[in-house]
């Protein structure tokens, strides 16, 4: 229970904070905006391959929006030193880890979620008789991208290069959930059933488990020293 | 005398190759207010880290309350409280909501009602609705007097608090310092101001070279001469420096 208010404190300091600056998700829905736009441009609208496009355009922007908003999360706690105020109180570090990641999977839920109709009407998808299979992959991807993002950011936040490192860092270990997300997508797109991409929410579920597993038991050394 | 609050007997630190401290013996009792001194690069900082669990020492033994430093961390960190010239205070929340964050996370009951008292306390009850990003520099240095005190520590370690503050900002810092010294207390305050220092201590001590070299009550200490020895040892330590660079080069 204790640890439960732990982390509703972390994760509803950074709500707060994100309700009243929205950096995090101005900087991230831009850039989906940007992406969407862009390619929207390039490919023409009524051409039969742009339906193959779609999930893969899809992804390419909720996966680098998604590091920016990771980014941005991290370095608020590096302002004013507060992330040592946060390891300086009797809390488990992954406490501080699960927080975190609560508010991170929010916002760039979030940020997908405003996304979509979007995606829907400059690409003309029909998304409403696929939305619950296509909510199921983007919230366990995105569980997965946050859970490792989450970590790797902190890892990141202290380096002076840490916009490129995290990116470097990062798609490595999340090329089986970017993987799995896109075939999904696709999958579900072409209005084919569960049973087509059940593989790939295995893959999903399995790395959002492992990956959930081995950051929380690893955030305690990245943070430290 | 009174037991010791804390404890600290063959400190070492070393980061690779640079030894930060190199066998740090220390006792302070319950009330006892240490001012330490020493040029940069002393290990100064790196003493309140290692004091307040903020990194873990190579080899050496520190008890704080009772409480081992490498076996009981959590229980550790509510017998202290860290102000440092980094305010630890989220600029896009106000400074109730900095104060009962903290309250919460370390386990205070009715976290509002005490983070209200502390602010008024700390002579901010007119801002408390403020977000920390509009506060002076001065103001969130008091601020963050009352995320240290939420917990009511035993034990207060201040790194170089007066950083960036004026001469109005620093004076109130002083006398809030002085209110902090209530005899129950123990606090190490590190600083380069010397003036400030010695009128808040009942202890002196100067750090070199990740060595403590000089550690005395504050009433065995001439002003004067104690000047002239810090001086001395940090222009000593400054010339081992450039004598080491040299080497080096």
């Amino acid at each position: 229970m204790k640890f439960v208010k732990q982390v509703a404190a972390i994760a509803w300091k950074d709500i707060l904070s994100e309700l009243r600056t929205k950096e995090m998700l101005s900087s991230m829905l831009i850039f989906c905006l940007l992406v969407i736009v862009i390619f929207n441009i390039a490919f023409d609208p009524g051409s039969s391959y742009l339906e193959e496009l779609v999930p893969g355009i899809l992804w390419v922007a909720f996966t680098f929006a998604g590091t920016l908003g990771l980014n941005r999360s991290m370095i608020s706690e590096q302002e004013n030193g507060c992330l040592q105020g946060l390891l300086l109180c009797p809390i488990d570090s992954s406490a501080i880890y699960v927080g975190k990641l609560v508010g991170n999977i929010l916002f760039i839920l979030l940020a997908e979620v405003i996304i979509l109709p979007l995606v829907a009407v400059l690409y003309n998808v029909t998304l409403l008789p696929v939305l619950v299979k296509l909510l199921v992959v983007i919230g366990l991807s995105t569980l997965g991208f946050s859970a490792v993002g989450t970590l790797l950011s902190a890892m990141a936040v202290n380096t002076r290069t840490r916009e490129i490192l995290l990116p470097i860092l990062l798609f490595p270990v999340e090329v089986p959930v970017i993987i799995a997300a896109v075939k999904s997508t696709a999958r579900i797109l072409q209005g084919e059933p569960w049973s087509e991409f059940a593989l790939w929410l295995k893959l999903l579920i399995s790395f959002d488990v492992i990956f959930l597993v081995l950051c929380f038991l690893t955030f305690e050394y990245v943070i430290g020293e | 005398m009174a037991a010791p609050l804390i404890q600290v007997a063959g400190l070492i630190k070393n980061y690779g190759y640079i030894k930060a401290l190199r066998g740090i013996d220390l006792e302070l009792a319950p009330g006892d207010f240490l001012s330490l001194f020493g040029p940069n690069g002393a290990g100064k900082s790196t003493l309140i880290r290692l004091l307040s669990t903020q990194a873990k020492p190579t080899s050496g033994r520190v008890e704080i309350a009772g409480y081992n430093l490498a076996e009981d961390t959590l229980e550790l960190r509510h017998q202290i409280g860290v102000i440092s010239h980094a305010s630890y205070l989220y600029n896009s929340l106000t400074a109730l909501e900095n104060i009962k964050l903290y309250a919460s996370l370390y386990g205070v009951e009715k976290p509002e009602r005490q983070a209200r008292k502390l602010i008024e306390q700390v002579g901010l009850a007119d801002r408390m609705h403020h977000l920390v990003r509009t506060f002076s520099r001065g103001m969130q240095q008091r601020l963050s007097i009352a995320r240290a005190l939420i917990h009511q520590p035993r034990i207060i370690f201040l790194d170089e608090p007066y950083t960036g503050l004026d001469q109005h900002a620093a004076h109130l810092l002083s006398e809030l310092l002085n209110q902090l010294n209530d005899g129950e207390r123990t606090i190490i305050l590190i600083t380069h101001n010397l003036n400030r220092g010695l009128a808040l201590a009942n202890q002196v001590a100067i750090l070199v070279q990740g060595r403590l070299i000089y550690h005395q009550p504050r009433t065995d200490v001439n002003e004067a001469e104690f000047e002239q020895l810090y001086f001395q040892h940090v222009s000593q330590a400054g010339q081992a420096g450039s004598g080491l660079i040299n080497q080096l080069a």
